[in-house]
């Protein structure tokens, strides 16, 4: 707190977004969320190299047993090791909540911008749409979805996009308003700027700080609500290896208590790094919106 | 006033309009032949024919989703595919549980968060606000279904103080209910405690920079009376907005907290509903948890709106 004057006058070179990046890494939680982020990246993407078993491997020899020098997480009832399980799962997780995030950004901001920039009836039909998906709490929304679908891994991607594509719409869509006035978006049409490119050089880029703020802040949201669809048997199916149908079967067998307690941490941990880092990049990035975190 | 309870009133109706569009387009999108996806690969000929026309599968869509709607409205929602019962019924018996679940998590975040949040704002920057800080933010990153297991494990398997799971209806043995609802609602009502607690505490500290508190110490009334009496008040606003918003979220909580503790409520109906591929459950639960949660919010905004005078016109 006290070197917030050095870091005003520090960040004074270089372009704006190096200057955040720079702020972002001299933010005290950020710093912890972006270490957690980055572990969980580095597992996501290494698993297969660093986990002392393979996730798949059935040992009947070994079913149940306790954390061990061997075993560091214990095994399951099946006697799969659950450290491995738990790397190979960070590799699900990684790839559900970027791919849903992306897809409900990119779906979401095209709404709100053809929203914001035709205006009239148009833009009154897809918002009241928008409020109509987000009068369903979010989990039952995504239940809904994965009724339709089907449970499963791409599916429970389709539903969690779905499900945040609205605030996306919402978000831009209300940026969109702001400038669509402005004189020099007048201009730019005058000379023959096409909508498409209205929508694209000039409107994208002025909400593109509030996206990313609002994505970092949706990506720990998109985790527990996968992790919670794949615990009511409703996402990942086994036997690929998720924290949240870890989870479920733990709940079978109470009495081994690592089958619960280490998935559960290892979300615990993921969430929390990214609310961290979420809560970092908002303060960075749009000081104006602090305090602002939606759960 | 009255504008605005009427411009609140149409928006309510708009949203329901939609959201009901969509519950009823679940079986209106499903691929194939919706009849073989219900009733499975090895229905008869005849089953399916059945089904066909109780569903009216051969009408237009727009025909469909007024007939629907037509008898949604008329408090006919349906039979379960599987056990024949009405939905209507099945949701008079298990809403009052997803209610009580909610509204015991609600109220017993507002016991402790409420509280804390004060204590946290009074004692800005100290340890105890620190303290405070850290149990809120993780109890906010902790998963439902983790902290339900973990109470489980805690005080059902390894202490044998509280029963693991299950449910006796409230007015027929209240004192056993309750003993079966305290797990559950810890697990619904811990992260609504933090997000209470983080409202109070900046709403707090809003109201306590402002002119008249000053006023309020300067005519030397005690510390007690200026927090409890003269700020306290003001910043409770935003923490009901809070709380109504979150009524949503409580829901979804309750969805994945009833299935652990197997409580029979409108949460648990929706996941059987979704395994048993029994659409006229999930579109009925679908349909009660969306109309509760937009009531409270109405209510919400409307006590919003009466509380603060401010805002009357």
């Amino acid at each position: 707190m006290s070197s917030s004057s050095t870091t005003t006058a520090f960040a004074g070179s270089g372009s704006p977004l190096r200057q955040q990046m720079r702020s972002l890494a001299r933010h005290r939680l950020g710093q912890v969320g972006i270490a957690i982020a980055i572990l969980l990246l580095a597992v996501a993407i290494f698993s297969p190299w660093i986990a002392p078993y393979d996730p798949a491997a059935i040992d009947w020899n070994a079913i149940l047993m306790p954390p061990s020098a061997k075993y560091w997480f214990g095994t399951d009832e099946i006697g799969r090791d659950i450290f491995s399980r738990i790397l190979w799962g960070a590799r699900v997780s990684v790839y559900i909540v970027v791919l849903s995030i992306v897809i409900a950004m990119v779906l979401g901001s095209a709404i709100g911008l053809v929203a914001s920039y035709v205006g009239g009836w148009l833009d009154g039909l897809l918002m009241r749409i928008m409020d109509g998906l987000l009068a369903f709490p979010m989990l039952v929304l995504a239940l809904g979805i994965i009724t339709v679908l089907g449970p499963d891994l791409n599916n429970a991607v389709i539903a969690i996009a779905l499900v945040n594509v609205p605030s996306f719409a919402r978000l831009v869509r209300g940026v969109g308003l702001t400038i669509r006035n402005q004189e020099y978006i007048a201009a730019a049409s005058t000379y023959g700027a096409s909508p498409l490119r209205i929508m694209l050089r000039h409107f994208l880029p002025n909400a593109s700080g509030q996206i990313i703020v609002f994505a970092s802040l949706k990506a720990s949201t998109a985790l527990i609500t996968e992790s919670a669809l794949s615990f009511l048997g409703l996402g990942v199916q086994p036997p690929t290896p998720s924290w949240g149908t870890m989870m479920a079967i733990g709940l079978d067998y109470l009495n081994y208590w690592w089958m619960s307690v280490f998935p559960g941490l290892a979300i615990f941990i993921t969430v929390l790094g990214l609310n961290f880092l979420g809560d970092a990049v908002r303060d960075v990035m749009d000081p104006r919106l602090q305090g602002s975190r939606s759960h | 006033m009255l504008t605005y309870v009427v411009h609140r009133l149409a928006q309510l109706i708009v949203v329901l309009f939609v959201t009901s569009i969509a519950i009823f387009s679940m079986t209106a999108l499903l691929p194939g032949d919706p009849t073989v996806t219900i009733l499975g690969e090895s229905s008869t000929m005849d089953q399916r024919q059945a089904l066909r026309e109780t569903m009216r599968l051969d009408d237009p869509l727009p025909v469909r989703y007024i007939a629907w709607l037509g008898s949604a409205l008329q408090g006919d929602l349906g039979r379960s595919i599987r056990t024949q019962e009405p939905v209507t019924q099945m949701l008079a018996n298990r809403f009052p549980v997803t209610l009580e679940l909610t509204f015991l998590s609600l109220g017993l975040a507002m016991l402790i968060g409420i509280p804390m949040g004060i204590v946290a704002a009074r004692r800005r920057g100290t340890n105890i606000d620190l303290t405070v800080g850290v149990l809120a933010m993780s109890s906010m990153a902790m998963p439902y279904f983790w902290l339900g297991t973990m109470l489980i494990m805690l005080f059902a398997v390894t202490l044998h103080w509280l029963p693991p799971s299950g449910y006796h209806p409230l007015f027929s043995d209240p004192l056993a209910n309750l003993k079966l609802m305290i797990l559950p609602v810890l697990t619904v009502g811990t992260s609504m405690t933090a997000i209470i607690m983080r409202q109070t505490r900046s709403s707090m500290l809003e109201v306590l920079s402002q002119d008249y508190i000053r006023t309020a110490h300067a005519k030397g009334l005690p510390e007690r009376q200026v927090v409890l009496g003269h700020a306290l008040r003001n910043a409770m606003n935003p923490v009901v907005t809070v709380a109504g918003l979150q009524f949503g979220a409580l829901m979804g909580g309750a969805v994945v907290t009833e299935t652990i503790f197997s409580l029979p409520g409108l949460g648990r109906m929706i996941v059987n509903g979704i395994f048993d591929r029994d659409f006229p459950v999930v579109q009925g639960a679908m349909l009660a948890i969306v109309l509760g949660v937009t009531l409270v919010n109405l209510i919400t905004d409307l006590l919003y709106v009466a509380l603060d005078k401010r805002l009357a016109h």
